[in-house]
């Protein structure tokens, strides 16, 4: 074997051995640092400042932080976590880089405004940057429509919704049911019927897969708060006329007060308790009900069924 | 003469092309497929504007970097080969050898260039499955990329004609850093007085405003870019670059090659 042909072999092997052994030795030190590279650090906080190093490179700096964004938000949530710190910042500093990027108010207002586990629980912070989107980008009624959104889902503070939705249905181009639903929040502020119609208007007008879901999901719980009031009520009913609650559907059925065995929204048939109550048999299916769940029930982080 | 001029030219494309330059194609076909796979599943609803952002961005980028670098080289590489004096005892003037280079350099840019947007729209077409009529001014992004391109190369042969390549870098660097600050420049010397205020308005109006260049941004949300600004901006670029070639010509004529 010939000096070179030597060498050749053995700075191959040595190269395999000390890759593979770094590689190892990462891995050790990852589980020693555990949380070590994924710490809660903004390291440059000033929007202006990151506006300045980007050299005029800020559309794609602020991709980079929308990703970060949904990244950050979707670990928390996965985690269940009740508190998303740099939320905030990050969607502060991805639109002050880039101020037309509407796709992070629309969706960035939706990971703020909702309570823990379903988001940061920071309605105030979302209205903040549906207003900065709106003042940015005035002829986006989409941006109203989050705004009016907030006001109504997370604050109950109709008459803010209204004038949101008013606003928006003023803009060029703005879908039709934006003038509805001002007239709704003007009158019917709390009624189920105007959340429905809320939902059902998320449903129609996005093309994401996951709004759609998350639409879907709280339609489904509005109506199984609507079916389990309903029954409830009948079952009430029954007990006055018969002087005994029900054992089951099927009695109220064999009595012609019910035409079937009802189901929630995912075909499985509702539970009659021996108190009169409703409940539901599955409640981690059915994220957001208000309604039919077991005495000291804790619902899990929502998971987003297929919207079809 | 621009025979001769044409012909340096041409034979600096293809030390370029022999020094492997664009290889950097590899990296930036890399990073766009890269980016519009992955985009898709990390991020929300931005995948058309990442490829746009990023790829335009690559382009000035990877630009700027083949610019500065190859530019401080083009003249000192043939005094240090001593390849200038073979060329010199020629009938080539000083100021042609000059500009040949510019012009050399700057086709291998748009050459370049080609082959990065012909990257950029394959990506564009794989996430959105069609191109739409918004997609046009991404070629005026480019096409001020390449008048961006222009004012580097003509600043690095100026740099390049009477420093070492590692201050020349420096200098051509720094340049592109202040000139990307320029807006802000001219707002830092609105704010001074007097004496003050006319240095630094002289100084934030001498330096190359690239920020004026720079409309990837608004193309990647469909805005569309004004014909005033095409036209003002490539006679600025154009002009700019002529000024600084020209001092490149004025620097290289008096230079004691000896």
């Amino acid at each position: 074997m010939t000096a070179s042909r030597h060498i050749t072999i053995t700075a191959s092997a040595l190269l395999v051995v000390s890759m593979t052994a770094s590689l190892l030795m990462l891995r050790h030190l990852d589980r020693i640092r555990s949380g070590a590279t994924l710490q809660e650090v903004l390291y440059i906080s000033s929007p202006k400042v990151l506006k300045r190093l980007s050299l005029g490179y800020d559309g794609l700096l602020a991709d980079i932080y929308w990703t970060r964004a949904v990244q950050y938000f979707g670990s928390k949530h996965f985690e269940g976590a009740r508190e998303y710190a740099l939320l905030g910042p990050l969607l502060e500093i991805t639109t002050t880089l880039d101020p037309h990027l509407t796709v992070a108010y629309e969706f960035g207002a939706n990971f703020l405004a909702p309570k823990p586990p379903n988001g940061a629980g920071q309605p105030q912070q979302a209205i903040a940057l549906a207003n900065f989107g709106i003042q940015n980008n005035p002829d986006d009624w989409k941006l109203y429509n989050e705004l009016g959104f907030i006001y109504y889902m997370d604050l109950k503070d109709y008459p803010h919704a209204a004038d949101a939705f008013t606003r928006g249905s003023k803009v060029p181009n703005a879908h039709p049911w934006l003038k509805i639903m001002a007239a709704l929040m003007a009158e019917h502020g709390g009624d189920l019927r105007t959340a429905q119609m809320m939902w059902t208007m998320t449903y129609q007008t996005s093309h994401d897969k996951n709004v759609r879901a998350n639409a879907v999901t709280h339609l489904r719980a509005l109506q199984v708060d609507e079916d389990v009031t309903t029954l409830e009520n009948l079952v009430s009913q029954y007990k006055q006329r018969t002087g005994h609650l029900p054992e089951s559907f099927g009695e109220m059925e064999r009595a012609g007060w019910l035409s079937s065995t009802p189901v929630d929204p995912l075909g499985h048939t509702y539970k009659l308790t021996p108190d009169g109550h409703v409940e539901v048999r599955v409640p981690d299916d059915l994220p957001f009900i208000e309604k039919g769940t077991p005495p000291g029930y804790v619902p899990p982080s929502p998971k987003f069924l297929p919207s079809d | 003469m621009s025979g001769r001029i044409a012909h340096i030219a041409s034979n600096t494309f293809r030390e370029a092309v022999r020094d492997r330059v664009l290889y950097n194609l590899i990296a930036f076909a890399l990073l766009m497929s890269g980016a519009a796979i992955l985009v898709g599943q990390i991020s929300i609803d931005i995948e058309r504007l990442v490829v746009i952002n990023l790829g335009l961005t690559a382009v000035s980028l990877f630009g700027v970097v083949i610019a500065i670098f190859i530019g401080i080289g083009l003249v000192s590489k043939e005094i240090e080969k001593r390849t200038l004096y073979t060329v010199l005892s020629r009938p080539v003037r000083r100021w042609e050898f000059i500009v040949g280079k510019f012009f050399g350099l700057a086709g291998t840019l748009m050459v370049n260039t080609f082959f990065m947007a012909l990257g950029v729209f394959a990506a564009l077409f794989y996430v959105s499955r069609h191109f739409q009529r918004a997609d046009a001014w991404v070629l005026v992004a480019l096409y001020f990329i390449i008048l961006e391109f222009l004012i580097i190369t003509a600043l690095a042969l100026l740099f390049s004609s009477f420093s070492s390549p590692l201050l020349s870098a420096v200098f051509a660097f720094s340049l592109f850093v202040i000139g990307s600050f320029a807006e802000d420049l001219r707002g830092f010397a609105a704010m001074t007085h007097g004496l003050t205020r006319w240095l630094a308005t002289g100084a934030a109006y001498l330096v190359p405003n690239f920020s004026a260049l720079n409309v990837i941004s608004s193309v990647a949300h469909e805005q569309p870019v004004a014909g005033q600004l095409i036209l003002a901006n490539t006679a600025y670029a154009l002009l700019y670059a002529t000024m600084a070639l020209c001092g490149a010509v004025l620097i290289f004529e008096r230079r004691n090659l000896k």
